[in-house]
């Protein structure tokens, strides 16, 4: 495992994120690492580790979340950085861009209950085999905060059977013991499922915010662990 | 031709105000001068019906203030670092369309923090409805609460606390009131003014339409009759707009190429003209062919009373307007040099070539002001005197709790404020559902606690009273937290001032919180009236509604109302009285709202609130937990069943002489429970001492039971998760 003692951090703004200064606070003064921002119109994603789609409303989210930022001048940028194998990490509304930018498969759905949910709530590590989840354990369970309305992962039949298969399910929303039960499923997501990753295990979608809970202060670090797995700690 | 006195009247101005008008302008009214002078003058923007008596609030309070003259004010937490906050309200708005309502009331109040240069960072939403058995009340609380999740959430900005209550006199006329919070380094707070002639004023953000036409002169000066059709006049609210909008003057402010900045609120483009020119003691030329209009062919009057939201008016440093447009294009919103500022203090507007208005902008900003008649109201002495005596004793105080705890008035608001988000921006260290949210600000030691607070009941039944019990909750609200309380802002909600006996109690309770502020060492630092809150046959409770903003020295040294620790000691600072008038449980068990409000003595209330504060400053306290709304047994029970921890409870000897509902239920002021180690409870009991409060040990923590006993006999015997239960669903199960 390589270890690293600092990366290079990149954070897109799209007109309407509203997660892109917790990001980089999160990585630059929690953390400690060096972060840059990305303007939307950027046409180049150039001398990063790994780029990170933050959460928000990007353009409004009028149409659907992430339908028009996929279009953006960056996200082109971002997906040729992803084919030459840079880390990419969607959170949240990033998430949402991430799967209508093609870059991860499946769609959202509105939340089950028809409003937007902002809580605490658990989650099991699935797979340790990215680097965004190495220093986790298998069957650990997370406390981390999810927000957002439209949430509810959905994908056909064979897209989860190869999800499930290539050990491609990164975390599952579960109850406080770790057990997957409807009720620790907050948003009525397909399998539970609260982030996945690419084949090449290079980009990864999450719903819950990691940035929210980097920092005890806010209720829980648990969050620090995909920093910690990136930095090989 | 002589205009008719139909039409200023049918515009909200009385006989007397036209006189007026005529007076400052020598000659008749052009239309679109009598629709500004209209809307200028209105209660909504002038307060000519308030403003006398709001001078009676202290300006001045421990930290450094700044209360006067801009969109919001605020307070310094520590040197160079100012928080900024004003409260408001959207009522009558919402009363028409909750939705829309209540999401232009966030982006209007939040566009009153980032008009001074502030990054806004929290909102609090108190909300009033009628009971939740009609329907109507069950579709605004959704609306509502809706309309606040679609635009706070999409602007980034998280909703930390609030408040929800539900009770008869609201069922008319339900409250919205927003508060917004903001920070920026003080020598960085931006003006409203207007200075410097040939100033070039630009008009940014969204274009101008036709909606909220006359909004702020109609909806929300005058009582709605039953029926009547008010939808156009409320505004749509576009929040990515809005988002876009905060970055860009941010922006902008930080180049230092803006000489003022300033929100279009109600009356849009009249309000900004008129009071950043007089504000700036300068005139302004306005070509409102210049003005991005939405809709065809609008009148100069229509673009001037337009209140089309997301938008606002700067004034540019001249040569430097091609810089501040550059960063507006770049975040995509529109930045259009309109006019100019000039030397002759003369608001002009111009269209088509033709001046539509010339004004002196500071007779336009200067409304007349009223001293209007006051009348004790007839319910007053009769509640006065009532006699709680004889009221009937529950046989089984275990139903009462149970069924205090599933008041809407109690129950956790967690069905409300889990369609907020109220993390993001990562400073929220006490989120919603606590005595106050605790927020830390990046790069400081410090944080700041928020609290909002409102008692209708108590203000209905002697406002003079119920103001100061309202102030004493939210500062003690905060002092649980471990804030110490700073500064105030306010929204007064009060039915039609022109009938004596509701203006007597807009008086009562402005002496009140004038002279609890006083009191407590506070400033009233911004604020907001709405008057007219009835329609035939309703009128809601005097509500004046207080945010507070404290300090916390250190924000890591907080507290929570949760148990912490079985074997904790649980103390009551302060001491029970025989406190039934206007509680929760007379209303809810007994149906009555009557009696005087709980007997307040603030030097007691600022006591017991320094014990507080030093206990958790010092860290000597586990929990600290506000006694109001329901009483001990509910404040114990809350206690129980956020920390999933029993407890065991003996009451007082002392209070052997009150009545058990007294004891338990009864909503004396200046109590606040405490649980401790051992070791740390005798230290704060001798921090009470040294301070002559009341510190007595009720029990301890421990066990998966709350009980509460008395001279020997039981009165309280409830399981923790079975209270949980019933407080965390009620909400649901009602709706």
């Amino acid at each position: 495992m390589a270890v690293a003692t600092k990366m290079r951090f990149g954070v897109v703004i799209f007109p309407g994120s509203n997660c892109d200064t917790d990001a980089w606070h999160a990585l630059h003064d929690v953390m400690g690492q060096p972060v840059n921002y990305i303007w939307h119109q950027e046409t180049e994603v150039k001398g990063y580790d790994c780029v990170i789609i933050p959460g928000g409303f990007s353009y409004g989210d009028y149409l659907r979340t992430g339908a028009v930022a996929r279009f953006s001048p960056v996200m082109n940028a971002v997906t040729d950085f992803a084919s030459k194998g840079g880390l990419v990490i969607g959170i949240c509304n990033g998430f949402q861009i991430l799967l209508e930018a093609g870059l991860l498969p499946g769609a959202m759905l509105r939340n089950a209950a028809q409003s937007f949910i902002c809580r605490y709530l658990t989650v099991r590590v699935e797979s340790t085999n990215t680097v965004f989840s190495r220093a986790m354990t298998k069957g650990q369970v997370l406390r981390l905060p999810i927000a957002h309305g439209e949430g509810q992962y959905y994908c056909d039949e064979a897209t989860l059977a190869e999800l499930r298969a290539h050990d491609r399910i990164i975390f599952r929303y579960c109850d406080e013991k770790g057990e997957l039960t409807p009720e620790g499923n907050p948003n009525g997501s397909l399998d539970s499922i609260a982030g996945i990753c690419n084949a090449g295990r290079n980009v990864l979608g999450m719903m819950p915010h990691p940035e929210r809970c980097s920092d005890p202060i806010l209720g829980s670090a648990d969050g620090r662990l995909v920093w910690e797995s990136l930095l090989g700690r | 031709m002589a205009i008719e006195p139909r039409v200023w009247r049918e515009l909200g101005l009385s006989d007397d105000e036209y006189q007026r008008v005529l007076k400052a302008l020598g000659r008749e009214p052009s239309p679109t001068e009598l629709a500004m002078f209209s809307v200028e003058w209105s209660e909504h923007c002038g307060y000519p019906r308030s403003r006398p008596l709001l001078r009676l609030f202290p300006k001045e309070g421990k930290y450094a203030s700044r209360a006067e003259g801009e969109d919001a004010g605020g307070i310094e937490v520590t040197p160079g670092l100012t928080v900024l906050f004003k409260m408001e309200s959207h009522n009558h708005p919402s009363q028409v369309e909750p939705f829309q309502g209540a999401a232009t009331g966030v982006g209007g109040i939040i566009r009153d923090i980032f008009t001074m240069g502030a990054r806004p960072i929290a909102v609090l939403d108190p909300l009033r409805f009628g009971e939740l058995s009609d329907p109507r009340a069950k579709y605004l609380l959704k609306g509502v609460v809706n309309g606040i999740s679609f635009y706070g959430n999409c602007l980034g900005v998280p909703t930390v606390g609030g408040e929800l209550r539900f009770e008869e006199p609201y069922k008319g006329n339900c409250l919205v009131n927003v508060m917004a919070v903001g920070v920026v380094e003080t020598e960085k707070i931006a003006t409203s003014r207007a200075t410097g002639v040939g100033n070039p004023v630009l008009v940014v953000g969204n274009s101008t339409g036709r909606d909220g036409i006359g909004g702020a002169s109609i909806l929300a000066s005058h009582e709605f009759a039953a029926g009547e059709e008010k939808r156009p006049t409320v505004q749509v609210g576009d929040p990515f707009t809005e988002k876009c909008l905060i970055e860009a003057c941010l922006e902008a402010l930080g180049t230092g190429a803006v000489v003022g900045l300033k929100d279009m609120g109600a009356a849009g483009i009249t309000c900004t003209t008129c009071e950043m020119s007089a504000a700036g003691g300068h005139g302004m030329d306005v070509d409102l062919d210049k003005v991005p209009l939405r809709e065809r062919d609008m009148e100069a009057w229509e673009i001037m009373m337009s209140e089309s939201q997301e938008r606002m008016l700067l004034v540019a440093e001249k040569g430097r307007e091609d810089e501040v447009i550059a960063i507006f294009k770049k975040w995509d919103v529109n930045a259009v040099v309109v006019g100019h500022v000039t030397g002759d203090g003369m608001l002009r507007i111009l269209q088509h070539g033709e001046v539509k208005a010339a004004v002196p902008a500071q007779t336009l900003a200067d409304p007349p002001t009223y001293t209007l008649p006051t009348e004790e109201p007839e319910y007053y002495r009769e509640v006065q005197a009532a006699d709680l005596s004889d009221l009937a004793l529950p046989a089984d105080m275990n139903w009462v709790l149970d069924a205090l705890l599933a008041s809407p008035n109690i129950a956790s608001a967690e069905w409300v404020f889990h369609q907020y988000d109220h993390m993001v921006q990562t400073n929220t260290v006490v989120a919603p559902g606590a005595d106050a949210a605790v927020l830390q600000l990046k790069g400081y030691k410090q944080g700041i606690g928020l609290t909002t607070d409102g008692n209708g009941r108590y203000c209905y039944l002697d406002p003079y009273a119920g103001a100061q019990l309202v102030l004493a909750e939210a500062t003690r609200n905060l002092v649980c937290a471990g804030a110490e309380p700073a500064g105030v802002t306010d929204c007064l909600n009060f039915g039609n001032p022109e009938k004596p006996d509701r203006f007597w109690q807009f008086t009562r309770c402005v002496q009140g919180i004038a002279d609890g502020c006083r009191a407590m060492g506070l400033p009233v630092v911004s604020g907001n009236v709405s008057f007219y809150n009835e329609t035939p046959g309703s009128v809601v409770y005097p509500t004046p509604v207080l945010g507070v903003v404290g300090v916390l020295d250190d924000v890591r040294r907080h507290a929570t109302a949760a148990f912490k620790q079985a074997g904790d000691v649980i103390l009551l600072l302060g001491e029970t009285h025989e406190d039934l008038g206007g509680t929760e449980y007379l209303a809810r068990i007994h149906g009555e709202v009557t009696g005087k409000p709980p007997a307040l003595d603030l030097a007691r209330e600022r006591a017991v609130q320094g014990v507080c504060l030093a206990a958790v400053r010092a860290g000597l306290a586990a929990s600290a937990h506000d006694c109001s709304d329901g009483g001990l047994a509910v404040c114990l029970a809350e206690s129980c069943l956020q920390g999933r921890l029993g407890a065991a409870v003996t009451l007082p000897k002392s209070e052997a002489g009150l009545r058990p509902d007294a004891r338990l239920f009864g909503e004396s002021p200046s109590r606040i429970v405490l649980s401790a180690s051992t070791e740390n409870a005798g230290r704060i009991q001798e921090m009470a001492k040294g301070a002559g409060v009341p510190a007595v040990v009720l029990g301890t923590v421990g066990g998966e039971t709350l009980e509460i006993a008395a001279e020997g006999k039981a009165l309280i015997s409830r399981p923790v998760a079975g209270m949980e239960r019933r407080w965390r669903n009620a909400l649901r199960e009602l709706l």
